[in-house]
């Protein structure tokens, strides 16, 4: 069946036009177009909205807002983003990452999702018409989501975005799994603070709350992450897909997240 | 369903069509255009094989509605050549023998046209990461590694 796609100059109606079954809004074709040329015959009719506000970065000082049609590319290459570009640059190849956009991201199943991974670390908001909801809640319910998103934001972490992905194919492959933190030390070295968020290790990314816990007054050494390993993979329930097996995907989760915290 | 009309410069060259609404790039280039030189591998984004440069931007045309495209400037292998003389990229995949099949090469040489259109120079990591979104499965990607390199240092001699 055809695929019919209406565009708006705002937000406002292309919410409206969501509304009707058998609507998607379209962002940069990497999943919903993918979709239909999988077959997808649930979807009949795409939405997209020309807003300019879609398409706009703000920075100011510490806090960041990312308008949801940005671009894997455009963060990748912002000159105030540095902390995310390694996260941005993990999502597919050049092509991919000049039409994956940031709103797109939010809703790709494991094993896509890696920018989101770091967006759930730095404990984003997220906004839509209807108003701004913290990351993980609009990740837990964003099956049901039908209104669009328009931007994300979040402030910069003084001490960085770690963030590690893992994939078989080098330079650029599907994930096995990746992770980011954002972690704050106190003046002697201890972990005053940690979010650690997931990818593949669900259906969605998830944070690592029983790890985040066990870091918590402890030094970044061997010895002081022990605890938060152990208890990595606590609450996880990742996919099994022809790039990892849950098993092994559980096996390694500690392995990387060392590495990443020792880093 | 009515048809749209959707109008973009392809290679330089005006092109107008009218299209069912929903038809990807892929499928307008080749189907309706007669533009045979993006290939349709995956449809899903995996391969790379349809890439097609728009606006001075690697896409994937497999994922790209032709109708979002009104106005663009879409280049394709197909216009690379000029005149009967193959493009730098073009003469050295031949001579690296960067071709076997020939299905993943057109998709090649598009995304290592735009690493070269912005970076003329580039080193061996640069080119590893610009073809990354495109898969090979004929030769090893050595000597597409290297028609890269190649045509590089063709481009900079022609420059000096």
């Amino acid at each position: 069946m055809a695929l019919a796609l209406q565009t708006f100059s705002t937000v406002k109606d292309a919410n409206a036009a969501l509304k009707a079954a058998g609507t998607r809004y379209l962002g940069g074709g990497t999943l919903v177009v993918r979709g239909a040329n999988e077959g997808d015959v649930s979807v009949s009719s795409l939405i997209r909205s020309t807003e300019p506000a879609l398409s706009a970065i703000t920075v100011s000082g510490d806090n960041v807002r990312i308008g949801a049609s940005l671009t894997m590319a455009a963060i990748a290459g912002h000159p105030n983003l540095v902390a995310l570009a390694r996260a941005a640059r993990a999502v597919g190849g050049p092509a991919i990452r000049n039409m994956a956009t940031v709103g797109g991201n939010l809703f790709a199943p494991a094993p896509y999702g890696d920018f989101t991974v770091a967006l759930l670390a730095l404990d984003a908001i997220v906004s839509t018409e209807g108003g701004e909801k913290p990351i993980e809640t609009f990740l837990a319910k964003r099956q049901s989501n039908h209104a669009i998103v328009t931007e994300v934001g979040f402030t910069l972490p003084a001490e960085g975005l770690r963030f590690l992905k893992v994939s078989r194919v080098k330079p650029k492959g599907v994930s096995v799994l990746s992770i980011a933190a954002v972690l704050e030390q106190a003046p002697d070295g201890t972990v005053s603070s940690a979010h650690i968020a997931l990818g593949c290790m669900a259906d969605r990314p998830m944070r690592a709350k029983a790890a985040e816990e066990a870091l918590l007054g402890r030094k970044l050494t061997s010895d002081g992450i022990a605890p938060a390993l152990a208890v990595a993979s606590d609450g996880t329930s990742p996919v099994t897909d022809p790039i990892a097996s849950a098993w092994y995907r559980n096996e390694v989760l500690p392995v990387h997240l060392g590495r990443l915290l020792l880093a | 369903m009515a048809k749209i009309p959707v109008q973009f410069t392809l290679n330089g060259a005006e092109k107008a069509e009218f299209i069912d609404s929903g038809t990807t790039l892929l499928h307008a280039l080749r189907d309706k255009i007669g533009d045979t030189s993006p290939k349709g591998g995956c449809h899903q984004g995996t391969c790379g094989a349809c890439s097609v440069i728009i606006d001075g931007e690697l896409r994937l045309s497999c994922l790209t509605l032709a109708e979002t495209c009104n106005g663009a400037a879409i280049t394709t292998t197909s216009g690379l050549s000029q005149g009967g003389v193959l493009h730098p990229l073009q003469r050295a995949f031949l001579d690296a023998f960067a071709t076997q099949c020939g299905f993943c090469t057109p998709g090649m040489i598009m995304a290592a046209k735009v690493l070269l259109d912005h970076t003329p120079d580039p080193s061996r990591d640069e080119v590893v990461e610009a073809l990354s979104g495109n898969i090979c499965r004929c030769t090893g990607y050595e000597p597409i590694i290297q028609a890269v390199l190649t045509a590089a240092r063709s481009n900079s001699q022609n420059a000096a």
